[in-house]
């Protein structure tokens, strides 16, 4: 993966940089001695690193005008930074950028249950914000698995999603309004506790945009009344063709889970070995979870047990008690670490058309085979949002290139049919040599035109989402 | 000129030396009279994929709508944004577009539940100022791949692009629906009411209140239905009495009305459109009958979208307003006059121009259509 090379221009005046953001930041919020920008030199796609010039952790919207302004006039990139969990490489940075990390920013503005919403500064933790509220009896819905430590802003740059996203949508879907600030200072305030936009939707273009566009320090969130109770079934199939066609007539006869998880066998062994959750030995398993009143529940269970019936499940095992239902969802949940525990990974994120699930776990199976390394595969499978997990060995010479080849395989296979490079965690620094597999030169160029209109000098997180050969003329200017 | 494929769109867009009038249906003749050549955009249409069991459809975005919503009836499927048939409130006549319905964000009252036009548009295909045709999205439910063009298409009115397809995500319609109905709250009390509703666990799908009585809907599955509108119905027991309508049919009737804004159907007065925080509306609507004569009012979203009729010509739009107001029938005169679309704060409006500059360099989609 390569990176711009760092401009001498910036790096020969990072002393006067440094000293011009010390001038409008208070004293601990300017970091610029090595051995502590190392904690700011990658983000959750740990095989790439790069210290920054110096990192800057602003505690007030004010702040961050201040000193992107300084960031503007002095030609220096600006890396936005959340709570650094991506696994696309959005928030990497370059050795002449400024890393401005929002973390310090993290404070409930204002709750509002009668119009149902909550106003937050973006450096709060996503399930901190659920925790704002839940006394009440509301919820923030999107809930990635990062949901304990990821930042809000960083929720908004990649729009971020879930495991609960086929009922209740997206980042995008409950976002009500940023308060946003542009790279020469300029500080916008879009959408409020409306519903919609005014004008042109700014804030559907901004939520997504990698940080590309502005720095969000404030948001404004939809908040939703917690369903009276939620309750998840276990189905195991013989082979994943099976489990797919269930989850399509699922969806065909009218219930609408909150969640479909899909696992197989890798995966389901992995997790056994690490978690004990007691799955069954199987090719493929289902873990359905509705909600709704206890009666609601029976209702929709039973409606599900009917359709799954049809299709031979070699078990069926419904929760009867908050233990149980905890039980069925420890091994998905603890799937990544047990993956860990096996090996490094990459951990993949395309999207395909649902109908098309079981061709492409059959040709991951093949191209696993042929490259020679380890696929599990466990993904939400109401929205086709695929996670094949590559098993590597970084201490292996050449297993890096070996896994990120087949990664780059199994993301075209997935616009091939249909689908995406990346349902959730975005594109980065990951995806972004691949985006021309997705996109023609001239669906690119109109992207990168929303860039020039937001940003004209290039200089927020330029070297990402598109790929360099695309984006250099726009850069060096 | 009516155009058949997206290459002759294309086309005539890259030749066109004057404005261009886009047009799908007609029936949404909303904002600045725009002048210009008028581009039919109806031809290139047509159903191009339907998965049910994946709850998407592609369709050219000239396909008529009720072909779409026959489609997705035969599979028991629907559009949950609920999209609004505003040829009763504007007196225009042809056949509503898919193209027109996301250009304009059409959504109904459902958006408080199952979210607006935009959040169910998974893609779009579109011909720029200059003639690109340019993809964006996809047909997939999650989609994070570039940024998000389609959001910025949907209700920019063709001023940025005019779009040539579109992909929707689509949902089960429900078994059965019940709606509750209460009659003579004021505006106020109304307001309390549905937001009550809103903030319960019963998963409300549309909350409205005007002339036609303050209405509660709940959808999905009959016990489930039935559970849920008996616990409303003690709920809101303490705003007045409550009859519970259950019969399919009416239920739909009902919430047609509200969707399309049948009490304004053929009155004479201009309509407006506020888009608020809910607790604000109650307010806002007092603020204006104090000020002059209203006709005639409707809420819907649990009050964060507030319908007034008033006399023609008279300009409605506070000084200070969260949210934002638009005129959404008047005359040409009067919206010539009278800025149809919230006019923005100066950065915003400045990025707004700087989109519109670089995705239609001549200015000749729809010029300033949205002012």
């Amino acid at each position: 993966m390569q990176l711009p090379a760092p401009d001498p221009a910036v790096l020969s005046k990072s002393a006067h940089i440094v000293a011009r953001l010390r001038a409008v930041l208070p004293a601990d919020a300017v970091i610029d001695d090595p051995a502590e920008t190392r904690a700011y030199e990658c983000d959750g796609l740990s095989a790439y690193r790069c210290p920054p010039l110096a990192a800057i952790l602003p505690r007030t919207t004010e702040e961050v005008s201040a000193a992107l302004r300084i960031c503007h006039e002095e030609g220096a990139p600006v890396v936005p930074r959340g709570s650094g969990t991506s696994l696309a490489g959005g928030a990497l940075p370059t050795a002449d950028c400024v890393v401005l990390g929002v973390a310090r920013m993290n404070r409930v503005l204002e709750v509002d249950y009668e119009n149902r919403f909550v106003r937050v500064e973006a450096g709060r933790t996503n399930l901190s914000v659920t925790g704002a509220v839940e006394s009440e009896g509301f919820f923030y819905a999107p809930d990635p698995s990062s949901q304990l430590a990821c930042a809000i802003a960083g929720n908004i740059g990649m729009n971020s999603g879930g495991a609960h996203c086929l009922k209740y949508g997206v980042t995008t879907n409950n976002l009500l309004g940023v308060t946003l600030v542009l790279m020469d200072g300029t500080i916008v305030e879009l959408g409020g506790a409306h519903m919609d936009a005014g004008g042109l939707d700014l804030l559907g273009v901004v939520c997504g945009s990698e940080g590309q566009l502005g720095v969000v320090t404030e948001a404004t969130l939809r908040i939703l009344p917690k369903p009276e109770g939620a309750r998840p079934v276990l189905i195991a199939f013989g082979s994943n063709e099976v489990a797919g066609a269930c989850v399509a007539d699922i969806i065909k006869a009218g219930v609408l889970p909150v969640a479909i998880e899909f696992m197989d066998r890798p995966c389901i062994r992995a997790c056994e070995d690490f978690a004990h959750a007691g799955y069954p030995d199987c090719e493929a398993l289902l873990i359905v979870e509705v909600e709704g009143s206890p009666a609601e529940i029976d209702e929709q269970l039973g409606l599900i047990r009917q359709i799954a019936m049809r299709h031979d499940p070699l078990e069926f095992r419904e929760s009867g008690s908050e233990a149980e239902s905890a039980k069925i969802w420890l091994g998905r949940k603890s799937a990544f670490g047990a993956m860990g525990q096996i090996n490094d990974y990459m951990c993949l994120d395309g999207t395909i058309p649902v109908s098309a699930l079981p061709e492409v776990l059959r040709r991951i199976g093949e191209m696993s085979r042929e490259f020679g390394l380890d696929v599990a595969n466990v993904f939400h499978a109401g929205d086709g949002n695929m996670h094949p997990l590559i098993l590597y060995d970084a201490n292996k010479p050449g297993d890096l290139e070996k896994c990120e080849a087949l990664g780059a395989a199994i993301l075209t296979l997935c616009v091939e049919v249909g689908g995406c490079l990346t349902g959730e965690h975005g594109v980065g620094i990951e995806k972004r040599d691949l985006m021309s597999v997705q996109f023609a030169p001239v669906d690119m160029e109109a992207q990168m035109r929303v860039k020039d209109a937001f940003d004209p000098k290039w200089l927020l997180n330029p070297a990402k989402v598109f790929p360099l050969s695309a984006s250099e003329s726009r850069r060096a200017g | 000129m009516r155009i058949s494929s997206e290459e002759e769109l294309s086309g005539v867009v890259r030749d066109a030396t004057g404005p261009l009038c886009i047009r799908g249906g007609g029936t949404r003749d909303i904002g600045r009279p725009a002048p210009g050549a008028v581009i039919d955009v109806s031809g290139i249409a047509g159903i191009r994929i339907y998965e049910p069991g994946a709850l998407t459809l592609v369709a050219g975005a000239g396909t008529p709508l009720a072909e779409v919503e026959a489609a997705l009836a035969a599979e028991g499927q629907r559009l949950a944004f609920e999209p609004a048939d505003w040829r009763g409130l504007l007196g225009t006549e042809g056949v509503p577009t898919l193209g027109g319905m996301v250009a304009s964000n059409a959504s109904g009252p459902r958006r408080v539940q199952a979210g607006a036009c935009r959040d169910a548009l998974l893609g779009v295909r579109f011909v720029d100022g200059a003639g690109a045709i340019v993809k964006n999205g996809g047909r997939v439910m999650k989609n994070v791949t570039g940024y998000d063009l389609a959001r910025l298409l949907a209700g920019s009115w063709g001023t940025l692009g005019i779009m040539t397809e579109v992909s929707l995500k689509v949902l089960p319609a429900p078994e059965a629906a019940a709606t509750l109905v209460m009659t003579g709250l004021d505006d106020a009390q109304a307001l309390r009411a549905m937001t009550a509703a809103l903030q319960s666990p019963f998963d409300v799908s549309g909350a409205a209140h005007g002339d036609i009585g303050t209405l509660i809907r709940v959808e999905g599955f009959s016990q489930s239905v039935a559970y849920r509108s008996g616990k409303l119905a003690q709920m809101l027991a303490p705003f007045g009495a409550v009859t519970v309508e259950r019969d399919g049919e009416s239920v739909a009737a009902l919430w047609r009305d509200v969707r399309d804004l049948a009490p304004f159907r053929g009155t004479p007065g201009d309509v407006w459109r506020f888009s608020v925080k809910p607790s604000d509306a109650p307010a806002l609507v007092d603020g204006l009958r104090r000020a002059g004569p209203v006709e005639r009012v409707l809420y819907d979203w649990g009050g964060g979208l507030v319908w007034v009729e008033t006399a023609p010509g008279r300009d409605l739009r506070p000084e200070r307003l969260e949210g934002h107001a638009t005129l959404m029938r008047a005359s040409t005169e009067t919206r010539a006059r009278i800025a149809p679309f919230q006019p923005e704060s100066a950065p915003v409006a400045a990025i707004a121009a700087g989109l519109r500059a670089r995705f239609d360099p001549r200015g000749i989609l729809n010029p300033g259509r949205m002012g």
